[in-house]
């Protein structure tokens, strides 16, 4: 049996064949979880399907294979962004199977031979499609999550500024590598624009302080010293200072207890100091005005 | 060959280089630099680098070279205007430049130099006032 019958099988008993599928998804509960509509669905199930007959019975079955890979890429793609398990997203391919072979063995029921054929030809097609659909979905997930990670590694290194020519840092995570790179170019991009001479630094979240992280700290600090800042480090806790001693790990920087006292540090240093005024007795000198 | 141009202001000597430094240019203004200094009597010299977008390990090394001759002949080498890449380039290969005073831009490059004229003229001054006085 060439594979153009099998095109012409299922071609003749599409109806069937989609009510079938359609049956096979709700029960495995491909619409329970209210992620998909019942419309789209229909619409996935009878494109694929059209595809499908496409790619087994023309001529030109690598432009109608192609096709079919593309739109199971779509579909997969767009399942794992929708947040659909592999398994739920793989149902979707598999769960034609049962129809398929259903359809396949009314029209060949008494020619064993051509069924085993067809059989395997519809096994074979379906296989690799779900495997593409596995590769596909794994892929975007994982786009996902490479996506999440730079937002993150942005969003968790903010450079602001506390005084004309002061700069502060305040890291929150654990410092790798990677992470080191962003505050670091973040820190210098920042010291050019704002024309800074002093940058502190706070580790207060940071959770631990290992050699490594010293190593991209004091990498950090003499990046900024060589563009003419001077860094002061703060924040570092007690048992964190403790852990540094016992590990002999050394910062040769200047290391202040606080982000205040930092701030004191550097504001003395640009000839500045800070002074309380005496009318601001009693209510808050705040107002929103 | 081409050749980076070395100006004098006042006591201190300045440097900017324009153009990405090859070997023998660094090499070149090396020794013109070395002879500028012993000349004039510098007591400061600026390099400006904000034009440089291209380092590798042996221009720092290179400006190792020259704080470190400078020093030798009693003046006080700033470099300033660096760019962030480059920074970040010159610690990955491990060259902080120790030896060397850094600034932001030439104003604030000057400001440090300035400083220590100043301090210098100060000494100076009040060694002429000690020999004034022990004269009486």
């Amino acid at each position: 049996m060439a594979q153009a019958d099998i095109g012409q099988t299922i071609a003749k008993r599409r109806a069937e064949i989609l009510k079938d599928w359609g049956h096979q998804l709700r029960d495995g509960g491909a619409l329970s979880s209210g992620r998909l509509k019942e419309a789209e669905l229909d619409t996935q199930v009878r494109e694929f399907l059209d595809l499908f007959v496409q790619a087994v019975s023309t001529n030109e079955a690598d432009t109608a294979r192609k096709a079919l890979r593309q739109n199971v890429a779509e579909v997969s793609r767009a399942r794992a962004i929708q947040g659909f398990t592999p398994t739920e997203t793989a149902t979707f391919i598999f769960s034609l199977k049962q129809p398929l072979f259903d359809a396949l063995t009314q029209e060949f029921g008494k020619d064993s031979a051509a069924l085993i054929q067809g059989l395997l030809a519809v096994t074979e097609i379906l296989d690799g499609l779900g495997l593409h659909s596995m590769e596909t979905f794994q892929k975007s997930r994982e786009e996902v999550i490479i996506r999440q990670q730079k937002e993150i590694a942005e969003l968790s290194t903010p450079v602001v500024k506390l005084w004309d020519g002061i700069l502060a840092l305040p890291l929150i995570g654990t410092l790798d590598s990677e992470r080191t790179q962003v505050v670091m170019e973040n820190l210098l991009q920042s010291i050019v624009e704002h024309g800074a001479d002093y940058a502190i630094i706070d580790i207060t979240g940071v959770p631990t302080v290992d050699t490594l992280v010293a190593q991209h700290l004091l990498k950090t600090v003499a990046a900024a010293r060589l563009m003419g800042a001077d860094c002061i480090i703060s924040g570092i806790r007690p048992q964190i200072a403790q852990t540094m001693v016992h590990l002999g790990v050394e910062l040769n920087v200047v290391s202040k207890a606080n982000l205040a006292d930092a701030l004191g540090a550097a504001l003395r240093a640009t000839g500045r100091t800070v002074a309380t005024i005496k009318s601001a007795s009693g209510g808050s000198a705040l107002s929103k005005a | 060959m081409e050749r980076i141009p070395i100006l004098k202001m006042g006591r201190a000597l300045l440097i900017t280089i324009q153009v990405d430094m090859h070997d023998q240019m660094a090499i070149a203004l090396e020794e013109d630099l070395t002879t500028r200094i012993a000349q004039t009597g510098a007591k400061g010299v600026l390099i400006d680098i904000s034009s440089l977008e291209i380092v590798d390990s042996f221009i720092g090394r290179m400006l190792d070279n020259i704080a470190a001759v400078s020093r030798v002949l009693d003046a006080e080498t700033v470099v300033v205007g660096m760019r962030p890449a480059v920074a970040i380039t010159l610690v990955e290969l491990g060259l902080t430049l120790q030896g060397v005073k850094t600034a932001l831009n030439v104003e604030r490059g000057f400001e440090l130099i300035s400083r220590r004229l100043a301090e210098i003229e100060t000494v100076v001054v009040e060694i002429g006032a000690e020999d004034e006085r022990s004269g009486d």
